[in-house]
């Protein structure tokens, strides 16, 4: 079938502003628009920018805007879409050029929430032990692979770009509920701040983005609890 | 621009990470060099598990490890070095976990284990439990385990930045020099760099984007593969190239054996599990190899399924929906996405997917780069994880096994760098180094015309994927031989499309495909002198393995008119080569 794909275009060494640019694109139903954008570059126009690794939904490279929605390019379908398709970069982040935005300030959110496991006891000889129960507690926001599509998804972070953003909250999240880390407390203050937890508005946008079906807003909902049975 | 450290690690997948904590942790002021955000390394796409014998579910030993290791890369393995991934599995397994690992656990809390294919008790006497596991996303959690724990510690990452040349001093790398740093491309705005070091660590990851149908991203295009050897330095047993026998058919996206660890079955188009025919014993759960030929003989002979009978099975169904949703939700995911089949009540259509590089770069025990067969050291040169060949898989590497020798021999770099870095005094490097590479890329951006890279790299693939792939003979890998050589010259005049400098992926893709093309005429030279089957190397001329002649890693070296080959013995040590069943 034949598809038309609108991309939005910009070459800072080029354009003054960015502009859509249209394309016809040969496809299978079951191809993902990551095959569209692969094939546009080879073959009719390879100044193309975006970019992509694994091409399967693991490595969060090829967050996009794509019919008004942020998804991975290599994880949605041509028949899901239709055919007519429109990808945009994520709203939210400086564009470099084409698909392609900074991804510093979303990686920097991140580091901020200390993102690693702080256990104050001694290790010992062999693995510290974890219920099966416990374990289960923070399965969900382990899988999450930093793609950004929900931050960028997030009216409360384009209304104030300082805000720390769901993906930050995540991955708080993960260290938070894990039985093995001691610094729940200092994470929960720095979310505690006026750029922390509070400023979600509970809108939903990033469990709709996330490629890995991570219930986002429960997390951060679990995340505000924690914070205000800490304050009392 | 120049920037210095003590150490360069170039690659921020599981290898290169583990490499970076340790020479953080030692205070040696130390660079990481990745293409890609280190997240989006290809060690976050590994799924099924990591093998240590911890023996949390049944009694376990290394040795048994080490054993299942040798046997399963048809003894090509140096058993050194095997004794070493077998043992230091455990601690590291043990260490990652202290990092915040979460592994599943057992009902006492301990890391959950499960079997994987190759791996047996006692010796070969029936599958094991032996690889810790986190669902079927054990790699995404190693990888975010050890960025984490980079954070932590504090290293400094220089992240889109694509290295484009090593830096010897003294002479070339493979004539005495030693290494001095690497020249790298900052994708943002195509600035060239200076990086200069004592110790460089090349872990960046397989070449498997030389195959048509493969699991591998993108970007694994063995560019630390091909550095090395352009600076003269052998590349070790590249014939030995795994096919994985569970990629998603038509695409090559794996499907973790942990789907077959935990149960699940291959069946031909008339519903038969023809592993009985080829592995009684192991059945699914024979090595990769024997499984991927299998399939092959199957489709070959007839009894492939689908319109093209080119494809056969592979059914989870009777495991129940507990166990498919919550021991492998990922792969079943997959097959819902990218096939449209659902894996609770339909069997998968499979094929086999290029997947894993035995050989590569050859180091010792300790990592450091050897540049023939009396093992001399490259000076400041280390490399690990797929990227290397030490050799712990031999013909055949074990599922898991992979993540393993990243985790051992990633720690054992970073430990080996940081002495090296004590004691060695900074190199000089010259002004004018960047000159060389700067001049092949501007020709490259700015050639006013030639053929399509893209086009060019879909041909190699094919090219590849046809004639050195699961079965091999000496037509084939004559047909190979020869179009390698082919596209290699047509390489020369390719044209870039995009002249830019801000984020020119066109000139960076044609940049790999030049790095592909070097792997690829080393695997098909070493493949074709190869003239016996032994683990992924199948040829139907010579279908026995010749330890007479054979027992003995493969040493590529670049040359004008084609690779130079020659041979290093395998060092074994408590296990004497025998035929190879299962
Ligand atoms: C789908 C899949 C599933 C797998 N499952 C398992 C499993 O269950 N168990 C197992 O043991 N193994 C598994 N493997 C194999 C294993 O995951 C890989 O072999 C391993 O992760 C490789 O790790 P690495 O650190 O060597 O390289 P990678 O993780 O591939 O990282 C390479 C790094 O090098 C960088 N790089 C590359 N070139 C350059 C350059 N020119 N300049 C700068 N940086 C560069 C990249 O940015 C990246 O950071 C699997 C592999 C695949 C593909
Ligand atoms: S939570 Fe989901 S959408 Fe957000 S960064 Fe992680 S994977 Fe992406
Ligand atoms: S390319 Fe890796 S998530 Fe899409």
């Amino acid at each position: 079938m034949q598809v038309d794909l609108r991309i939005l275009r910009f070459d800072p060494e080029r354009d003054a502003a960015p502009h859509w640019e249209s394309y016809r694109v040969e496809a299978e139903p079951m191809d993902r628009v990551l095959n569209l954008l692969t094939t546009v570059k080879a073959e009719q126009d390879g100044t193309l920018t975006f970019r992509r690794s694994c091409a399967h939904g693991i490595c969060g490279s090829d967050a996009m805007l794509i019919n008004g929605r942020n998804r991975l390019a290599c994880k949605i379908r041509v028949d899901q879409l239709g055919k007519k398709i429109t990808v945009a970069p994520l709203t939210g982040l400086p564009v470099v050029k084409d698909l392609v935005v900074d991804m510093d300030t979303f990686f920097s959110k991140y580091r901020s929430v200390m993102p690693f496991l702080i256990a104050d006891s001694p290790a010992p000889e062999r693995e510290r032990r974890q219920s099966q129960a416990d374990r289960a507690r923070y399965d969900d926001t382990t899988k999450c692979i930093l793609c950004a599509a929900c931050t960028t998804a997030c009216p409360s972070f384009w209304a104030q770009p300082s805000y720390v953003g769901p993906a930050a909250i995540v991955n708080a999240h993960r260290f938070i509920f894990d039985s093995r880390d001691d610094a729940g407390d200092e994470r929960l203050e720095i979310l505690a701040d006026k750029d922390g937890v509070w400023r979600c508005r509970t809108i939903f946008n990033c469990v709709d983005a996330c490629p890995r079906g991570i219930n986002i807003t429960r997390a951060i909902l679990e995340v505000s609890r924690a914070v205000v049975e800490r304050s009392v | 621009m120049r920037i210095d450290h003590d150490a360069l690690v170039i690659g921020a997948g599981g290898a290169g990470l583990w490499a970076a904590l340790e020479l953080a942790r030692a205070g040696v002021s130390t660079g990481v060099l990745t293409k890609l955000y280190p997240t989006r390394s290809h060690t976050g796409a590994a799924q099924g598990g990591v093998c240590a014998a911890l023996g949390n579910q049944e009694e376990d030993h290394w040795e048994w490890h080490m054993f299942d290791t040798v046997k399963g890369g048809d003894y090509l393995v140096d058993q050194d070095a095997a004794e070493v991934l077998a043992h230091e599995a455990i601690e590291t397994v043990i260490e990652l976990e202290h990092m915040g690992l979460p592994f599943n656990r057992t009902p006492d809390g301990k890391i959950d284990q499960r079997r994987f294919g190759g791996h047996t008790r006692n010796f070969g006497e029936g599958p094991i439990k032996r690889a810790c596991f986190a669902a079927d996303r054990t790699g995404h959690m190693i990888l975010q385990t050890l960025y984490q724990s980079c954070i932590k510690a504090g290293v400094q990452f220089y992240d889109e930045y694509h290295v484009v040349d090593l830096l010897f001093e003294g002479g070339e790398g493979g004539d005495g020099g030693r290494a001095a740093g690497v020249v790298a491309y900052r994708i943002a705005d195509g600035e060239l760099h200076t990086f200069g070091a004592k110790a460089v660590l090349l872990a960046t990851g397989g070449n498997g984007r030389m195959f048509s149908i493969t699991s591998n991203a993108h970007s694994l295009t063995g560019d630390g593969m091909s550095l090395v050897y352009r600076h003269g330095i052998p590349l070790e047993d590249m014939e030995f190239y795994q096919f994985h026998p569970t990629g998603i058919y038509g695409i090559g996206i794996l499907l973790s054996e942990a789907a077959r660890g935990e149960g699940g079955t291959l069946l031909n188009a008339d519903g038969e599990r023809f592993m009985s025919r080829y592995a009684p014993k192991a059945m699914e759960l024979a090595p990769r190899d024997m499984v991927s030929r299998a399939i092959y003989l199957e489709i070959r002979d007839g009894r492939g399924a689908g319109p093209k009978k080119d494809y056969v099975y592979l059914d989870v169904r009777h495991l129940g929906r507990a166990v498919i949703e919550e021991k492998l939700p990922d792969i079943t995911e997959f097959a819902r996405v990218y096939l449209g089949v659902e894996p609770l009540t339909e069997p998968v259509p499979i094929q086999p997917t290029a997947h894993y590089a035995m050989g590569g770069i050859p180091t010792d025990l300790r990592t450091r780069v050897v540049r023939d067969e009396a093992n001399t050291v490259v000076e400041g040169l280390f490399a690990a994880g797929e990227a290397a060949c030490v050799s712990v898989h031999g013909a055949n590497r074990l599922g898991t096994n992979s993540l393993v020798d990243l985790l051992v021999f990633g720690r054992r770099a970073g430990r080996e760098m940081a002495a090296y870095c004590r004691a060695a005094e900074a190199p000089s490097i010259a002004a004018d180094v960047e000159e060389p590479v700067r001049s092949e890329l501007e020709a490259l951006r700015t050639r006013p015309e030639g053929e399509s890279p893209s086009a060019l790299k879909a041909e190699l693939a094919t090219l590849m994927m046809d004639n050195v792939g699961v079965f091999r003979t000496a037509k084939m890998m004559a047909t190979a031989v020869a179009g390698v050589a082919a596209i290699k010259d047509r390489y020369t005049r390719v044209r870039v499309r995009d002249t830019g400098r801000i984020f020119n992926t066109d000139l960076l893709e044609a940049r790999e495909l030049g790095y592909l093309i070097d792997g690829a005429e080393a695997m098909a030279s070493s493949a074709i002198a190869r003239t016996e089957s032994r683990g992924a190397h199948s040829r139907d001329d010579y279908p026995e393995r010749d330890d007479v002649n054979f027992l003995a890693h493969t040493l590529a070296y670049r040359g004008e008119a084609g690779p130079s080959l020659r041979y290093k013995p395998v060092t074994i040590t408590r296990f004497e080569p025998k035929p190879r069943t299962y």
